[in-house]
């Protein structure tokens, strides 16, 4: 009983920011209230038993994600009220069409058996069960070659990041690396043939 | 436990308010980052909702990619909003015409 009555606490807090964060004006409010979105999300799935995946959203989402949006939104010097002049025809739009979908996916769930008995609800994992190291047995036998594609995208997003925001300033010291490569001795040491003489003959630039 | 057709409408609802947002916040595009982050979390909803009422695993580790590929996505995409907010002075999404498309 309490497990639902948590539900819909969440569900409705949930949904009440997600609505206002598609309505604010400022983007650092609608930031701030993704990061509750997400916040709340994780503790519906801990509710659910996915710990793991509870605690990574946490980590990462509001973390890492939520703190780059922050900072780029705070960077970003945005003219907000020149953005949002014309709000509400869309709005008409945009809100048919959350009803239609709304519409489309209650009557998929709630009329149609799903093949698995979807009133009562899974039982309740025994005492001893751990979701990370099941996560973690799945992840390292049959999903290991994704696992390793997935650092691999992880590691191109940052290359490509830094490669895209780096910026030349024009007055800046820094070396050529392709240029040093490609030098070659002879565009550095030039070999002079200087005629040999004796020390103590003079020579042509000590005669007047 | 909290039974499945909750969980899923939740995740429907939620779906839907980011498509709305997409809708209304449709000049802005930081906006529209964050109306995909919310999407994805919507679709990350089913997928463990499905993983644990048929209690298999591989649906947890798939929100696990959705995870990784949202946040590689986002990255990259702030990161050309830095660029372009650097060339154009703007983010509005009706500036950008320079294709003509």
């Amino acid at each position: 009983m309490l497990v639902e009555i948590l539900f819909w606490v969440f569900a409705s807090i949930l949904v009440v920011s997600a609505l206002a964060m598609i309505m604010v004006k400022n983007p650092v409010h609608a930031a701030m209230l993704l990061v509750l979105c997400f916040f709340t999300s994780a503790n519906v799935w801990l509710l659910i038993e996915a710990e793991f995946l509870a605690v990574v959203l946490v980590l990462v989402y509001v973390g890492a994600v939520m703190v780059l949006f922050l900072f780029v939104v705070m960077m970003l010097d945005i003219n907000v009220e020149a953005i949002r002049l014309r709000v509400t025809r869309y709005a008409v739009v945009g809100g048919i069409v959350a009803g239609i979908v709304v519409f489309q996916i209650v009557s998929v769930v709630w009329t149609r058996s799903l093949g698995i008995d979807v009133t009562t609800g899974a039982q309740a994992k025994p005492p001893g069960y751990s979701n990370t190291a099941e996560l973690g047995k799945a992840l390292f036998t049959d999903y290991v070659y994704p696992f390793e594609l997935a650092a691999v995208l992880l590691l191109i997003a940052i290359v490509a990041a830094i490669t895209l925001t780096m910026r030349k300033r024009p007055g800046l010291k820094y070396q050529d690396v392709s240029r040093q490569v490609a030098v070659r001795s002879r565009d550095r040491v030039r070999i002079v043939k200087v005629e040999a003489t004796r020390p103590d003959a003079p020579s042509e630039e000590t005669k007047p | 436990m909290i039974p499945l057709n909750w969980l899923l409408t939740l995740s429907g609802v939620l779906f839907a308010i980011s498509v709305a947002g997409m809708f209304i916040n449709r000049k802005s595009l930081i906006l529209l980052l964050m109306c995909v982050e919310l999407l994805l979390l919507a679709v990350n909803f089913n997928f463990v909702a499905f993983s644990r009422y048929l209690d298999d695993i591989d649906g947890q580790i798939f929100v696990f990619f959705v995870l990784t590929v949202a946040a590689a996505e986002s990255a990259i995409g702030l990161a050309i909003l830095v660029v372009l907010f650097r060339e154009r002075r703007s983010i509005n999404v009706e500036d950008l015409n320079t294709l003509k498309g």
